[in-house]
């Protein structure tokens, strides 16, 4: 009885930590982050080293000489931030490019909101959203998936939305479109092959990272699920009416970057809601605007908007979707 | 296999103690029985310094309608009637007495002989329980003849025995039902008779397959009596987490158990509604577990109300020096014990030691909002929120919309937090805040 400790109950503690969970993001991202790498080469590497270490060095310097705070960049989150923005980034993409995303990212999205847990915004989607505004062109070349590590240089692709997008312009049908572009199957998306961002080369690798954050149970399924259903659904509906404009369910669900957005953007737990019920009105508001955007939009692409735009309505949706209270239902 | 609807969180349940019998613990020289051993009103003492006690003897007589009687666990000679530190360190009366001998008061039987009918009639049995000092064995201590005896309109529909046992560590219960199944599935039949004919159900959770099937073969000549096998959830022994269980009812907020029909007994408490009313012997013993990893041999004792934790921690084979925290009860809900020389009392299951490793606090980080302690939350409230709002400071009427009087205090929130926010204190202090706002606006 030399030195005992005297604190309230419970006086033990789950293995949950922030690291623990960071660190269970990163594992999930790795599969397709080594398909990018695959893919890609060279230059994705360059371009995720940048991001993440950016990032780092963005949140340490704030922390330690603006905020003169502890410093947080061991807890991972701006790690993950990295990770996620390099593999939203046109593979091809110059190193600055990454380097200006990352620093918007931390330093204006994540950082100036009073940084971990209570930022508005997904950071890397900001990073991402602000430099396709800001450098159209550069984050619109995109590079078709070519060979392991290659010195042959690369060829250009659109990415398969950009493709379709331009052809309804020019007064093609979705099926001469398709037909046109062998490589615009499902089954080719599914196992990448279909050009876009770092990170949409395979919807495979991506359902991977969704099985292992659902067995560690970082995250729940119901955003991810209400979103793909919701585009599915909305797709379906559209494309039945009219399928010579409307592209179907399975090319929306495994294009561009709606795996992506939905497994790991979408579920961004400090932007994201807190019960199951505000969870499913979020992903069914994304799935909608998504889709919104990519039929009607003047972007091809729509799940980053959609996803910035939900974001907005998180605090609006903790407030009114209240979990399930005990003892308050009928009485039977 | 059933369980309840809302949140909970499985922590690894750690019962290392399972495989040792309950040995009876030989009384110490000295015990000191605390008055405040139930809910409600402190005891008053009956006897005086200089007086002589045999074991079962009354020694405190209850102080109004929610109160108890307290026997002596021991016989010898009072010597003293002084208020001293009980295990949570509130100053209360307790009876001092030095240990003679070990003289029953005769009228106990202490035969094995298991007594199966039940003869006595209701009125006596209610008033033979509360004569035994009978209180919930489950931690609460609430009078048991009180929780018996529903208000005129009210009826009981279930009986339901709690066996859950869901706290880590703990396995005072399990090791009971193993020994004395029949005991408590007897006492069980006789708080039914009390009752007036209802279902009854003793739960016990999965992990504890011995003792679900030690209690279903006692149950053979008591057809109304069922065991139920529970999901191992924590908190599953919580009363309206159980009832939710067994019944699919909730409690309303504010209610009590009866006004769903239901009433939930410990098996302890089961056991002792036994021994008071079919072999006449007052609760002054209780089954209790010194536990814990860094304790070379975790035992279960049948200890003496009254002696001190630190003599029933030597029959155990002592502190050892990696022992950091001494807790009374299970780690999610007990007390961490300032003063080891207190002593055991009605509601006293485990003594629990941890190692300064197991039980550190670690550093708070920022809430990175993932929900997860909405989601452990088995009463369905948002612990982030109340934190949030109880920091802010001053926000009593937000806090109040968000329900934080709802909160059992089970620590799942704090339990589960990734970020170590200490949740549970804060929550804590706030309740207490606004349910004495709530109280001075009813007294308006």
């Amino acid at each position: 009885m030399s030195k005992t400790i005297v604190s309230p109950a419970p006086h033990i503690h789950s293995e949950f930590s922030t690291v623990r969970l960071m660190r269970d993001v990163l594992i999930a991202l790795a599969p397709a982050v080594l398909v990018s790498l695959y893919f890609y080469g060279w230059n994705a590497l360059l371009l995720l080293v940048c991001c993440v270490a950016t990032c780092m060095a963005c949140q340490w310097f704030i922390e330690k000489f603006l905020l003169k705070t502890t410093v947080t960049v061991m807890d991972l989150s701006c790690v993950v931030t990295g990770v996620l923005l390099a593999l939203n980034l046109p593979p091809a993409a110059p190193w600055w490019i990454a380097v200006v995303g990352s620093i918007v990212a931390i330093g204006i999205a994540k950082m100036t909101f009073g940084g971990l847990g209570q930022n508005i915004f997904n950071p890397a989607l900001v990073g991402r959203v602000f430099l396709l505004i800001s450098f159209p062109v550069a984050m619109t070349t995109w590079t078709a998936p070519h060979s392991w590590f290659s010195s042959v240089d690369a060829f250009s692709g659109a990415t398969p939305l950009a493709l379709i997008n331009e052809g309804l312009k020019s007064g093609s049908t979705v099926q001469e479109i398709l037909a046109a572009n062998p490589g615009l199957t499902p089954g080719q998306m599914l196992f990448a092959r279909a050009g876009g961002s770092a990170g949409e080369a395979s919807a495979i690798a991506l359902l991977l990272g969704f099985v292992y954050l659902l067995c560690r149970k970082v995250i729940k399924p119901h955003i991810p699920v209400t979103i793909w259903l919701t585009v599915a659904v909305m797709t379906g509906i559209f494309s039945l009416c009219n399928p010579a404009e409307y592209t179907g369910p399975l090319f929306n669900l495994f294009t561009g970057g709606l795996m992506l957005g939905s497994i790991f953007m979408a579920t961004d737990y400090v932007t994201s809601p807190m019960t199951d019920k505000g969870m499913i009105i979020f992903g069914v508001g994304i799935g909608v605007l998504t889709v919104l955007i990519r039929y009607f939009g003047s972007y091809p692409e729509g799940v980053s908007f959609a996803i910035l735009i939900m974001n907005l309505a998180v605090p609006l949706l903790n407030k009114y979707c209240k979990p399930i209270r005990y003892g308050y239902g009928r009485r039977k | 296999m059933i369980t309840f609807k809302i949140g909970g969180v499985h922590p690894h349940d750690n019962k290392i103690a399972k495989t040792a019998a309950i040995d009876p613990l030989a009384p110490p020289a000295k015990v000191a029985i605390s008055m405040a051993q139930h809910l409600g009103a402190p005891a008053t003492p009956v006897v005086a310094k200089g007086d002589k006690v045999l074991v079962g003897q009354v020694i405190g007589e209850p102080a109004g309608f929610i109160s108890g009687f307290v026997h002596s666990s021991v016989s010898g000679t009072v010597a003293a009637v002084e208020p001293r530190a009980d295990i949570a360190g509130n100053m209360v009366p307790h009876v001092v007495i030095d240990v003679e001998g070990d003289e029953w008061d005769p009228a106990i039987d202490r035969s094995e002989t298991i007594v199966r009918d039940i003869t006595a009639s209701r009125e006596d049995i209610l008033a033979r329980i509360k004569a035994a000092g009978i209180v919930g064995m489950g931690g609460a201590t609430f009078p048991t003849h009180v929780k018996l005896n529903p208000p005129e309109g009210k009826k009981a529909e279930f009986l339901i025995i709690n066996g859950a046992e869901c706290e880590p560590y703990v396995t005072a219960d399990d090791r009971l039902m193993r020994e004395k199944p029949d005991g408590i599935v007897i006492g069980a039949a006789i708080m039914a008779k009390v009752l007036g004919g209802c279902k009854c159900y003793i739960c016990i959770e999965e992990n504890k397959p011995e003792a679900i099937k030690a209690v279903q073969g006692a149950c053979s000549p008591f057809p109304d009596i069922k065991v139920l096998t529970l999901k191992k959830k924590y908190p599953q022994g919580g009363e309206k987490q159980l009832i939710d269980a067994v019944t699919g009812r909730q409690v309303p907020s504010g209610a009590l158990p009866i006004d769903t029909g239901c009433v939930v007994q410990n098996v302890a408490t089961a056991f002792a509604v036994y021994e008071a009313i079919q072999k006449n012997k007052p609760l002054f013993e209780r089954a209790m577990t010194v536990t814990g990893q860094c304790l070379d041999n975790p035992r279960n004792f049948m200890v003496r109300l009254g002696t001190p934790l630190s003599y029933v921690l030597e029959a155990a084979g002592g502190a050892p020096e990696s022992a950091a925290k001494f807790i009374s009860g299970g780690p999610m809900m007990g007390k961490a014990i300032a003063n080891i020389d207190a002593t055991t009392q009605k509601g006293s299951s485990c003594l629990l030691l941890l190692t300064e490793e197991q039980t550190r606090r670690k550093s708070e980080g920022n809430c990175i909002r993932c929900g997860k302690c909405t989601d452990a939350c088995p009463m369905g409230l948002e612990p982030w929120l109340l934190n949030k709002l109880s920091r802010a400071g001053g926000r009593m009427d937000e806090l109040e919309e968000n329900k934080i009087f709802d909160c059992i205090e089970c620590g799942c929130c704090l339990y589960t937090c990734p970020a170590n926010i200490p949740l549970l204190d804060v929550i804590r202090v706030n309740k207490a805040e606004v349910m004495k706002i709530i109280r001075g606006r009813a007294k308006k």
